[in-house]
C-alpha cells in the first residue's frame, strides 16, 4: 500500500498556479525526488505537503488518513518528520537540546494535559529523569550517525555550528522523530561538493535501512543517484514521473529542464554565427 | 430641531474633531512603520512635547496662534529628525526588536525631561481663539472645531501632495515598498528615514498642540494614551497604510465619543484598547486589507540575540544570596530595606517576564496588568472574605495566573511586536476595567485598608520582616523557575523562542506552552502585585502601570533576556542606582529611558547575557 498519496493537488495564489493538478505517491521504503526548474512549484507542493499552506483543491493522503484537516504540529504525531530549505535550527540551544525537540511528537507530552506536565517539570520524579536518560543515549546514537561531526559539538549552541553541521543538526532532530516518512527539502543548498558526497552518502545509509524518503533537490546528479523515482514539475505541472534513467530521456524533461539553456544558447548563436550548430535536443 | 438628534450631532462633531487629531498622529506612525517597519512608541512624547511647546508659546511668550503652530511644526519635527538620527540610526541591523526597545527608552526619557521641566502637574492652555460658536441650523461649531479641521485637511492634502508629485515623496514610498531595492537605485535611504522621523515629527507635534487646545490642558502622560491612540487609529486602517490611519483615527475618534455619551466618560480610553485588541485578534491586518496575509518568516531571535551567557559560579550566587539574607542583621537604616524591598518584589516581576519573554519568546508589556490582578484579588479576598494573608496572597497568584492566561489567549496568533503591543492593551485595559468596575474594586477610589503581610497569624510590619518575607518568596519564584527551565518544559518553550514553525514540525503545540509560559509569569507577576498591595495597603488602577512592565522589560533585558540571575540583577541596580546616587531620584525614569537605549545600542544581550 502506498504510503503517502496525492490526488490531483491545486494551489492557485489569485488565479495562478502554483500547483497545478499533481498526483503521485511514495510507496513504504521507497525514495522519490521531486525536481524541476526554479519556479517549478516544488516549494508550493512541499509546503502544502508539510501542511504550512492549504491546496486549493486535490486531496494528501498518509496511510489512506488524509492530512489535509491536520494542524501543522500533528504531522510529526503521525510519523512525518521534515527539514527546511534553508535550515532551521534553535540557535540558542546546543546540538544535544536541538535534537532532543525532536523526540516530542512521540514522548507522552501531547497527550498529557498541560498541568500534568507542569507538574512533572517541577517534581521531574524518577521515571521523568529515566525518560530524558534514555532519549539522551538514543540522540548520542543520531549524532553518531554522522561521524565526527557532531557527536564531539554536543554541547555547544547550535548558532555557532557551520552551515552543513546546522543542516546536520536538523536532519538529526528529523530522525529523532523515528518517522515513516521524511520529507528533506534540498538538503544539500549551499553545500559544497565534499559535503553534498557526504549528505548523499548519509541519505543512501538512511534508504538502505528502509527509510521512506520525499526528496525535493536541485542537484540532479544526487536525485538520479538516490532516488527510485523522480517526479518532474514544471510550471506547476507534472511532466514526467518515473525511474531517473527513464526521466533523464525524457523529451518533455530535458524541454523544461535545458530548453532555457537551449534558447540561450540559440540566443548567443545568432550573434555569434559562426558557432551555429546544435540543435533543440542537444544537452 | 429634535434634541436628541442635536446632542447626536454634536457628538458626532466631537467625535470627528477629536478623530481628525488621531488621524494626525496615526499618520505619522504609519509612515514610520511603513519606511523604517517600526513601531515607534515615542511618538506619543513627540506629541507631548508639541503640546508643551504650543502651550509655551502661547501662554509665556504669547504668540498668535499661527506662529506658535509654525514654532510646534519646527521644534517636534527637529525632534522626530534627532530622535531618528541619534536613538535609531544603525539599529536595524541588529535584533528587529532593538529600535521599538529604543524608541521606548527615548519615550521615557523625554516624558521625564518634561516633567522636570514643567512639573508633572497638567498645565493650562487657554484657548485664544473667539469664544462665539458659528449656528448652523440648530447646531453650533466651535472655532477650535474649525481649526482642527482646517489644520487636518490641509495637513492631509499637503501630504498627499508630497508623496506623489516631490521627488522626496517618490523616494519615500520607494524605500517603504523596499528598502534594498530602493538603495540599489540610488535612494538614499537614510535620508528619507530621517525626513520621515521629521514629518511625522511636525504631524504629531501638531496633533498634540490642537489637543492641548482643545481640552485646554497639557500634561506630560498624555503622551502615553496618544501613542496608544494613534496606534490603534493606525492598526485600525492597516500598520503603514496612510489613508487607511486617517479613516481609523476619524472611527476611533466617533466611536470614542458616542460611548463616551453612552457609558460615561471614565470608559473614554477603554474604547482604544478594545479596538486595539479587537483588531490585532480578528483582523491583524487592518480594515481595508482585501485578504489575510500568509504567516510572515518568524523572526527568530527578536528578543534574543545569539550569546554565550556568562556562566555565574554557583559560589557567587549563593554567596549573593547568604548577602542578601543577612542584609538586615548588619544595616536598620529601614530606608535602605524598605528600597531592597522593592528590588525584591521587581525582581520577582522581572523573573516573571524573562521566564515568558526571554524563555519562550512572547514578549510580554503587560506584566503590570497581572500584578494589578494579583493585588486586587488578594486584597479582596482578605477584605471582603476575611481570608489569612498567606491564602489570599496563593489565591490571588492563582487568580493572576488563570486570568491573565485568558486574557492573552486570543493573542496567541500573533508574533513577535504584536504580542508587544497586545499584551501591553491588555494590561491598560485591566487597569481601565479596574478603575470602571466600581462595585467590585471601588473604582477610582481605590481599595483602602488592606490587611499587612503576616505569616501564621503574626503581622509582618516592620521593614525587617517584609524584607526577609519578599526575600523569600523571592526565593521561592526562583527555585520553582530554576526547576523549569532545566526540564524538558524549558527546552520547549526554549524552542519555540528560536523557531516556532520548526518547533511545531517537530509536533510541538505552540498554545500549550504559551499558555503554560503565562501563567506561571502572570502568577509569578500576581504574587510580587499582591504582596505589594498588603504592603502599601492601599491601591488604586494606577498602582500598576504599564511604565512597571516596560521598567520590568528594562531589568531583564539589564541582565540578560533568559538569564534568571541577570533578572535579580537588573531589578536590583535599576532599584538601587538611583538611591545611591541621591540626586537622580527625581530623574529616575530618565536613567531608566537611558539605560534602555545605551544597552539596545551597546550590550543588546544584557551584562549576563541571554539564555
Amino acid at each position: 500500500m502506498a504510503q503517502l498519496e496525492i490526488h490531483n493537488l491545486t494551489r492557485s495564489f489569485d488565479g495562478v498556479l502554483a500547483v497545478d493538478d499533481v498526483s503521485f505517491d511514495v510507496r513504504d521504503g521507497e525514495t522519490v525526488s521531486v525536481i524541476g526548474p526554479n519556479g517549478a512549484g516544488k516549494t508550493t507542493l512541499f509546503n502544502l505537503v508539510t501542511g504550512v499552506d492549504a491546496p486549493t483543491q486535490g486531496r494528501i493522503d498518509f496511510d489512506g488518513r488524509s492530512l489535509l484537516k491536520l494542524a501543522p504540529q500533528e504531522y510529526a504525531g503521525v510519523g512525518i518528520a521534515r527539514t527546511f530549505q534553508h535550515g532551521r535550527v534553535f540557535g540558542n540551544l546546543s546540538v544535544m537540546d536541538n535534537v532532543l525537540i525532536g523526540a516530542y511528537a512521540r514522548s507522552q507530552a501531547p497527550s498529557r494535559g498541560p498541568l500534568v506536565e507542569l507538574v512533572r517539570a517541577l517534581v521531574q520524579g524518577k521515571a521523568v529523569r529515566e525518560e530524558e536518560r534514555a532519549l539522551r543515549r538514543e540522540a548520542e546514537e543520531i549524532l553518531a550517525l554522522f561521524g565526527e561531526r557532531l557527536l564531539p559539538r554536543r554541547e555547544q549552541q547550535a548558532f555557532g555550528l557551520s552551515y552543513a553541521n546546522r543542516r546536520r543538526v536538523e536532519m538529526a532532530r528529523a530522525l529523532m522523530a523515528r518517522p515513516r516518512l521524511l520529507l528533506l527539502d534540498e538538503p544539500t543548498a549551499g553545500m559544497n561538493p565534499t559535503e553534498t558526497r557526504e549528505i548523499l552518502e548519509f541519505i543512501r545509509g538512511l534508504r538502505q535501512r528502509g527509510m521512506t524518503i520525499l526528496l525535493i533537490e536541485h542537484k540532479l546528479s544526487l536525485v538520479m543517484e538516490l532516488s527510485d523515482r523522480v517526479v518532474v514539475m514544471d510550471n506547476g505541472r507534472k511532466i514526467s514521473e518515473g525511474a531517473p534513467h527513464v526521466v533523464r530521456n525524457d523529451p518533455k524533461v530535458i524541454e523544461a529542464y535545458l530548453g532555457t539553456k537551449t534558447h540561450e544558447r540559440e540566443r548567443t548563436a545568432r550573434s555569434a554565427p559562426a558557432e551555429r550548430g546544435s540543435g533543440g535536443d542537444g544537452i | 430641531m429634535d434634541p436628541t438628534l442635536r446632542t447626536f450631532i454634536d457628538q458626532t462633531i466631537n467625535g470627528l474633531a477629536i478623530g481628525n487629531v488621531y488621524a494626525l498622529t496615526a499618520v505619522g506612525l504609519a509612515l514610520i512603520f511603513g519606511v523604517a517597519n517600526l513601531i515607534n512608541f515615542a511618538h506619543g512624547s513627540v506629541y507631548m512635547i508639541g503640546a508643551y511647546v504650543g502651550w509655551v508659546c502661547v501662554t509665556w511668550l504669547g504668540w498668535p496662534l499661527p506662529a506658535s503652530f509654525a514654532a510646534v511644526a519646527v521644534v517636534c519635527g527637529a525632534l522626530g529628525v534627532a530622535l531618528e538620527r541619534f536613538g535609531l540610526q544603525g539599529l536595524h541591523r541588529k535584533a528587529r526588536i532593538a529600535p521599538l526597545l529604543a524608541t521606548i527608552g527615548i519615550s521615557f526619557a523625554l516624558d521625564q525631561a518634561t516633567q522636570l521641566l514643567f512639573t508633572a502637574n497638567p498645565q493650562s492652555f487657554p484657548n485664544p481663539l473667539p469664544a462665539e460658536r458659528i449656528a448652523l441650523g440648530g447646531v453650533s461649531i466651535g472655532a477650535i472645531d474649525v481649526l482642527i479641521a482646517v489644520v487636518g485637511v490641509s495637513t492631509a492634502g499637503i501630504l498627499f501632495g508630497f508623496l506623489r508629485f516631490t521627488q522626496l515623496g517618490w523616494a519615500l514610498r520607494a524605500t517603504a515598498q523596499d528598502r534594498d531595492a530602493a538603495q540599489q537605485m540610488g535612494v538614499d535611504v537614510e535620508g528619507v528615514n530621517r525626513a520621515t522621523f521629521g514629518i511625522a515629527g511636525v504631524l504629531g507635534g501638531l496633533a498634540g498642540a490642537l489637543v492641548g487646545l482643545y481640552f485646554a490642558t497639557v500634561y506630560p502622560t498624555m503622551s502615553f494614551q496618544a501613542g496608544i491612540k494613534g496606534f490603534a487609529a493606525n492598526l485600525l486602517g492597516g500598520l503603514g497604510n496612510v489613508p487607511g490611519s486617517i479613516v481609523g483615527g476619524v472611527v476611533l475618534g466617533l466611536v470614542e465619543s458616542y460611548g463616551v455619551a453612552a457609558f460615561g466618560a471614565t470608559y473614554r480610553n477603554l474604547f482604544a484598547f478594545a479596538i486595539l485588541i479587537g483588531v490585532l485578534v480578528v483582523r491583524p491586518a487592518g480594515l481595508f486589507s482585501r485578504r489575510r496575509t500568509l504567516p510572515p518568516e518568524p523572526m527568530t531571535g527578536t528578543f534574543v540575540p545569539n550569546s554565550r551567557p556568562v556562566r555565574v559560579p554557583r559560589a557567587v550566587v549563593i554567596g549573593g544570596i547568604a548577602v542578601a539574607l543577612c542584609f538586615p542583621v548588619l544595616v536598620s537604616d529601614p530606608y535602605l530595606l524598605q528600597i531592597l524591598t522593592n528590588a525584591w518584589l521587581l525582581a520577582m516581576v522581572a523573573l516573571s517576564l524573562t521566564l515568558v519573554t526571554g524563555t519562550a519568546g512572547q514578549s510580554s508589556l503587560g506584566q503590570a496588568g497581572f500584578m494589578a490582578i494579583g493585588a486586587y484579588a488578594s486584597a479582596l479576598l482578605s477584605l471582603r472574605a476575611g481570608l489569612p494573608f498567606e491564602i489570599a496572597l496563593i489565591a490571588g497568584s492563582l487568580i493572576a495566573a488563570v486570568l491573565g492566561t485568558l486574557l492573552v489567549l486570543p493573542a496567541f496568533r500573533l508574533r513577535a511586536h504584536y504580542v508587544a503591543i497586545a499584551t501591553l492593551g491588555i494590561g491598560e485595559m485591566v487597569n481601565q476595567v479596574i478603575a470602571n468596575w466600581d462595585g467590585l474594586t471601588n473604582g477610582v477610589l481605590g481599595l483602602t485598608n488592606i490587611p499587612p503581610p503576616s505569616l501564621f497569624g503574626i503581622e509582618m510590619v516592620t521593614p525587617r520582616a517584609t524584607y526577609w518575607y519578599s526575600l523569600a518568596l523571592l526565593l521561592l519564584a526562583a527555585l520553582l523557575q530554576l526547576r523549569l527551565l532545566r526540564s524538558h518544559l524549558g527546552r520547549t518553550w526554549r524552542a519555540i523562542r528560536e523557531d516556532d514553525v520548526a518547533a511545531q514540525s517537530a509536533g510541538v503545540g505552540l498554545n500549550r506552552y504559551k499558555a503554560l509560559a503565562f501563567a506561571v509569569s502572570a502568577g509569578m507577576a500576581g504574587m510580587a502585585g499582591a504582596f505589594s498591595g498588603h504592603m502599601y495597603s492601599y491601591i488604586n488602577h494606577e498602582t500598576f502601570a504599564s511604565s512597571t512592565s516596560i521598567l520590568a522589560l528594562t531589568m531583564a533585558i539589564l541582565g540578560g533576556m533568559g538569564n534568571m540571575v541577570g533578572a535579580v540583577v537588573g531589578a536590583v541596580l535599576l532599584t538601587a542606582l538611583p538611591e545611591v546616587f541621591r540626586g537622580l531620584v527625581d530623574y529616575r525614569y530618565l536613567v531608566y529611558g537611558v539605560v534602555l537605549l545605551l544597552l539596545v545600542r551597546f550590550r543588546p544581550q544584557g551584562l549576563l547575557g541571554t539564555v
